[in-house]
């Protein structure tokens, strides 16, 4: 019996008027263009990272015949500019790539048997700048002063363009997920106003019994919250195989040295922000519910005395 | 208790304003007062009950319900108003979706009586009326009386200080009428201002008591 059961009274009749399937499933594809723009900001977000911290601060320098004995002194050319570097400010570390790794780097272009054609293969090192420092002043002459011929090759030029690239990417994806937020609400607002329409002599009615406006407002509010969180959570669900993929798929890039293949790796490749996709945006899109359904209501609720 | 001070009511909203339909209204009912409301359809007996359930604001002039001035009163004030106020309505004004007992219950549910004294109040006030063995039943099941005794029960269950009711006899036969106003009567000793408007004249001989006589809106005659 209904009397036995108050703390479920639908005093204004809102379980008919707001029965709709409706309002949940339009959060829901909300709450999924939600999670593909975080992830999309996400995403963005660690690439622009790595880069900054990564392969922008790497240099290549090649020395052309670098077994050959440099000017004036018994070490090689290589020898002659590694200690040049080494001996330079603003330069972290210094790495002479052995010539098996040269060859790895170079087998996707020159086949298998690359160690086996004689060509005349510069020294290649690579040099990692110490953070924030940028490329020393005057060091490409300096360089080929000791060991002429020798070239650097500088990462920054193209790699402050991809960072450029990825804050675009991020702001992108926040712009997409403030217009989703926006859509959100106003997905709510329609939904609050067929309510109130649906349900005016009722209210009405319990407005004359000397409901406050906090009553009325909070029991719409409660009811379109819970159907937001509902359909939030269900976005979340369906986003998330899409995340995983866009995750493992990123996770090379992001993480290099990372095991994507096993199991556990792929979990963990996934970012921080991903698992809190779960709790957040059924929480998200409830709080949208509630306030906008609030501010409907008690909009509304001023026509009445 | 209330106070009219020359009052005026025009429906609609200032641009498009309608002709008064209440004017220049002015008397007062103590605390404890009982008033008939009389006069002829179109009178403006409905517009003046209205004006003192809260469901509209006067045009002009100044009015005073329970003590407060309304055209002043916030929101949460004119609600907690309107919760010391009961109204028997001439077409009821029932919820269709709840049953006869969580109509009943409803002003006691809105100002947060504990649960066990709902249960015990509104089920002896169902049986005072005569409807405890129609508890569960909505009130599109019931007949045009079942429905008038509902809406008296409902306004007056949480003991208003102020009862308004417009024909509150107007479906009953003369046996349910005389419990009616052997029970208006009741709550009137016990302290409570009530004010009937009617057209039964066999009624108003039968329980004299002062009158607001109303013509064209304007107050006419208080006897």
């Amino acid at each position: 019996m209904s009397r036995l059961r108050p703390s479920g009274f639908d005093g204004l009749g809102l379980r008919r008027a707001l029965a709709g399937r409706m309002l949940p499933f339009l959060v829901a594809a909300m709450a999924f263009l939600a999670a593909l723009a975080l992830g999309g900001a996400t995403g963005a977000t660690a690439l622009a990272r790595h880069w900054r911290v990564g392969p922008a601060a790497v240099l290549t320098v090649q020395v052309p015949r670098a077994d050959a004995a440099a000017q004036d002194t018994p070490a090689s050319r290589r020898e002659r500019v590694v200690a040049l570097l080494r001996a330079t400010p603003g330069i972290a570390q210094v790495r002479p790539l052995p010539d098996a790794e040269l060859v790895d780097l170079l087998r996707p272009w020159l086949g298998g048997r690359v160690a086996e054609i004689s060509l005349p293969l510069p020294g290649v090192i690579e040099i990692r700048l110490a953070e924030g420092a940028a490329v020393p002043e005057g060091l490409a002459p300096r360089l080929a002063a000791a060991a002429p011929g020798t070239l650097v090759e500088a990462h920054g030029p193209w790699l402050r363009r991809l960072s450029i690239l990825a804050r675009s990417l991020q702001a992108s994806a926040l712009a997409a997920l403030l217009l989703v937020i926006v859509i959100a609400a106003a997905v709510v607002a329609v939904a609050t106003r067929a309510g109130l329409a649906a349900r005016r002599e009722a209210i009405e009615i319990v407005h004359g019994l000397g409901a406050t406006d906090g009553y009325i407002a909070g029991r719409f509010a409660a009811r379109i919250m819970r159907q937001a969180a509902f359909g939030g959570f269900a976005g979340a669900v369906m986003a998330m195989p899409v995340l995983a993929c866009l995750a493992w798929l990123a996770a090379p890039f992001i993480k290099p040295d990372m095991d994507i293949e096993s199991q556990i790796g792929l979990l963990a490749a996934l970012p921080a922000p991903f698992w809190l996709l779960l709790p957040g945006l059924p929480a998200a899109a409830a709080a949208i519910g509630w306030l906008t359904a609030q501010a409907t209501v008690r909009r509304w609720l001023r026509q009445l005395p | 208790m209330i106070r009219f001070d020359n009052v005026g009511l025009r429906y609609g909203q200032a641009g498009d304003a309608g002709p008064e339909v209440l004017r220049d209204l002015s008397f007062n009912i103590p605390a404890g007062g009982f008033r008939w409301l009389l006069g002829p359809s179109g009178a403006g007996k409905s517009s003046l009950l209205k004006l003192m359930y809260l469901a509209i604001r006067p045009s002009r002039g100044r009015l005073s319900v329970l003590g407060t001035e309304i055209s002043i009163a916030g929101r949460r004030a004119l609600a907690l108003l309107r919760r010391r106020t009961g109204v028997v309505f001439q077409d009821f004004r029932l919820l269709e979706h709840l049953s006869t007992f969580d109509n009943v219950a409803l002003p006691l549910r809105l100002a947060g009586r504990p649960e066990g004294q709902i249960r015990a109040d509104t089920t002896e006030m169902l049986r005072w009326v005569g409807l405890a063995q129609k508890l569960d039943q909505h009130p599109a099941e019931l007949s045009g009386g079942e429905q008038q005794r509902i809406a008296i029960a409902r306004a007056v269950i949480a003991r208003p200080a102020l009862l308004l009711a417009d024909e509150p006899t107007g479906n009953l036969d003369d046996a349910q009428a005389a419990r009616l106003m052997q029970l208006l009567q009741e709550l009137n000793r016990l302290g409570t201002t009530v004010v009937v408007a009617t057209h039964n004249d066999a009624l108003v001989r039968r329980y004299q008591a002062a009158a607001l006589v109303l013509e064209h809106g304007r107050l006419v005659g208080e006897r």
